[in-house]
């Protein structure tokens, strides 16, 4: 039975380039994109029990200094993408030190301020970000000499990143470092008893989803060829949270499934229906009502109803 | 699948003229109709603007029975949200899964900028709307026109206006903190300044300002006060100015959008003399005009302005090129070239084109009015055939770098 599910997704995921029009290839690779970031946010939100929205600053921050480096200051794209990363890494190094002094609401609210920052700076530092106006101008890179500027390489670059990131936050979370991180999540005063240190686990996590939410900016800049002040706003930083929530946090299908909710509600339905945004409102209160921890966890819960019931 | 698509063609009001003159077009129809695209934000924080480019053009439309040149047309809207990234999905979801054969819009400069890259490659002729200089001047597109105006095209004017007729000498400029403002204020600072005036404070104010009490304190007092701001921003400054007392104390002049027509219908008699420039006037005395603007208000209960004014002008020359062409939109080139050369008379007047794709036409000095009991930005002044270099030479504009914040330097502020 799992491997049927296992095919499926795989075959949706190879199948669409072979038949699909540029413009739904393009929302894949948007698709796949979100994915990322909802996955390393889940690594938080789920994993680690810390609620964050002010996710989208390392996407953000990621995006914005690949931008910088190959426009401005005339960079490779490998050299930049590097940097980004560590960049964005030591920025989340630098962020979990201040976000960790506080749990729960408390920790929210300065991922949410500490995002704000940023955004307003994208906006206002208008000599380094060009600020309201936008980095124009970007190029995509040719990772061994191929171009990625036809949709369908692009997919299979984004496919590639994407599967390689999924296949490492799930080796992070199914490792024994896995499961102390949801030990500290679930008890983290027995956790401290045993000798763990849960700040520092904590604090790991936390650089570690920032790692990979550079990485979902890297791939967010590549593919728009643009980079304006939004992309760090705190809309950005919710709608992956919803994303996460919707799909399931804590599960590891669950954020990929939610992110490909939200950007097909937002790019695709949004042709057909003017008020997207109450549909997008409705849809997470039925999703809450009806499987209250996430389309995914709900899904595999009714199907275990139903084999039970052919029984 | 396109059978609940938000398609022109397809809405009620259309059906049924359509269908009435149906045998017609089926005659004369031997191809598939002209898909054009309009983007448009529909949501958001720019969508007083975004929906009246959407009512203006399937006005145009409807007028023209959906059909222009002899094909029939298809408008296809995409609501871009006011967010750049949704604005580039949305380009290609008109260009790759609708095929129109040109877009209309979008509004915002930086909507604009997120997409121009990807339009020029896709070949694909565009009737721009949004303001930001450098797409007609350093880095003009050849799929790209613009047919409204630079963000200090129509400021020009006004500072020449304001120095030669009004004799303003010290005025203070105040923008909202983004291109759009910083190159309106650097034309309209460059202008006024060449006239001997002396600009003596610029203040930009962030987007969003909830309140501008802070700002409105800072003012110094001079001759007048230059506003440069966009969407409801106008109106609520003044709110605060008047409040202040500062009306009695120095004048108000206001750039193309500060009290556009849209802002206008939500003041009182306080914005009553304020003078303002525009490429266009729901007052303007043409016959074009004098058809559209009672028209649209007798629909929508509201005057036409810049937002309305720009789709239906992008609808007007558009029409004028089809017919050149004989509608062959096929020929995307042969498109571009027909809506470069149209030289249409159009409710803002004639406009042409300028090599890098800006439009040429008439400036109008504005005064606000009372007529019928509504307040209308009345003509009072025509500046004809203003260019965006205004006068200066081209060559020696296009060398300097682009208007900003900073650029020309304001030698004249006071402390």
């Amino acid at each position: 039975m799992k491997w049927i599910g296992v095919a499926l997704v795989a075959g949706s995921l190879l199948l669409p380039p072979l038949f699909a029009g540029d413009f739904y290839i393009n929302l894949a690779s948007q698709i796949l994109i979100a994915a990322i970031f909802a996955l390393s946010l889940n690594l938080l939100v789920g994993f680690g029990g810390m609620t964050s929205l002010g996710h989208a600053s390392y996407l953000g921050v990621g995006a914005y200094i690949s931008a910088l480096l190959t426009s401005r200051y005339g960079f490779g794209h490998g050299a930049a993408a590097l940097l980004s990363i560590v960049g964005t890494t030591a920025m989340a190094a630098f962020f979990g030190v201040i976000a960790l002094r506080a749990s729960g609401l408390g920790f929210l609210m300065i991922t949410l301020a500490l995002s704000q920052v940023l955004w307003g700076l994208a906006y206002r530092m208008s000599n380094v970000t060009n600020g309201d106006n936008g980095i124009a101008g970007l190029t995509r890179p040719a990772p061994f000499g191929i171009s990625l500027d036809s949709p369908i390489s692009f997919y299979w670059f984004a496919l590639i990143v994407a599967t390689f990131a999924l296949v490492m936050m799930a080796t992070f979370v199914s490792s024994a470092f896995g499961s102390s991180l949801k030990g500290v999540r679930d008890q983290p005063r027995r956790m401290a008893a045993l000798g763990f240190n849960p700040w520092l686990i904590r604090w790991i996590t936390f650089v570690y989803a920032g790692f990979w939410g550079g990485v979902a900016g890297l791939l967010y800049v590549y593919y728009h060829k643009y980079m304006h002040p939004t992309s760090l706003s705190t809309t950005s930083s919710a709608e992956a949270l919803l994303g996460v929530i919707a799909g399931g946090s804590g599960t590891l299908g669950g954020p990929a499934v939610g992110a490909a909710l939200v950007v097909l509600l937002k790019n695709y339905v949004s042709a057909y229906l003017e008020r997207w945004n109450m549909l997008l409102g409705l849809v997470f209160l039925f999703i809450v009502l009806v499987t209250p921890t996430g389309i995914v966890p709900g899904v595999s819960r009714l199907t275990t109803r139903l084999r039970g019931g052919e029984r | 699948m396109t059978m609940s698509r938000r398609q022109f063609v397809g809405s009620v009001a259309g059906a049924g003229i359509t269908s009435l003159a149906a045998p017609h077009f089926l005659s004369a129809q031997p191809s598939e109709p002209i898909r054009i695209g309009l983007l448009a934000a529909k949501t958001g924080p720019l969508a007083s603007g975004g929906i009246d480019m959407d009512l203006a053009l399937t006005m145009f439309l409807r007028e023209r029975e959906n059909t222009l040149a002899g094909r029939k047309v298809e408008l296809i809207v995409a609501d871009t949200a006011g967010v750049p990234a949704t604005a580039r999905t949305k380009a290609q979801e008109l260009v790759e899964k609708n095929n129109v054969h040109c877009i209309i819009g979008p509004l915002a400069a930086f909507e604009a900028l997120a997409i121009a890259d990807y339009l020029t490659e896709k070949e694909m002729p565009t009737l721009g709307v949004a303001a930001a200089e450098d797409m007609t001047q350093r880095h003009p597109s050849p799929w790209f026109v613009r047919l409204t105006s630079t963000s200090a095209q129509c400021a020009y004017p006004l500072a020449d206006y304001a120095a030669k007729e009004l004799k303003y000498k010290r005025i203070v400029t105040i923008a909202d903190d983004f291109a759009y403002g910083h190159e309106m204020c650097a034309g309209f600072q460059r202008s006024f300044e060449d006239s001997g005036g002396k600009i003596i404070q610029k203040i930009f104010t962030p987007l969003a300002t909830p309140d501008y009490g802070s700002y409105v304190a800072q003012v110094k007092t001079g001759d007048a006060i230059f506003l440069g701001t966009a969407g409801s921003n106008g109106f609520r400054f003044l709110r605060q100015f008047i409040e202040y007392g500062l009306k009695d104390k120095m004048a108000v002049i206001g750039g193309m959008t500060a009290l556009d027509e849209s802002v206008l219908r939500n003041m009182g008699d306080e914005a009553l003399g304020i003078l303002t420039t525009s490429w266009y006037s729901a007052e303007l005395d043409n016959p074009l005009n004098k058809a559209f603007a009672p028209a649209f208000r007798k629909q929508f209960k509201y005057d036409p302005g810049y937002y309305a004014g720009s789709t239906y002008v992008s609808g007007e020359v558009l029409e004028v090129a089809l017919k050149s062409i004989k509608a062959n939109v096929e020929d995307k080139k042969a498109l571009m070239a027909a809506i470069r050369g149209s030289n249409a008379d159009t409710v803002r007047g004639v406009i042409k084109f300028d090599g890098s794709g800006n439009a040429i036409g008439n400036v109008y000095i504005r005064k606000v009015t009372k007529s019928d009991g509504r307040l209308v930005n009345s003509v009072i002044k025509t500046y004809p055939d203003v260019t965006q270099f205004w006068t200066y030479d081209k060559a020696a504009f296009l060398k300097n770098p682009v208007y900003s914040r900073d650029y020309p330097p304001a030698q004249n502020l006071e402390q």
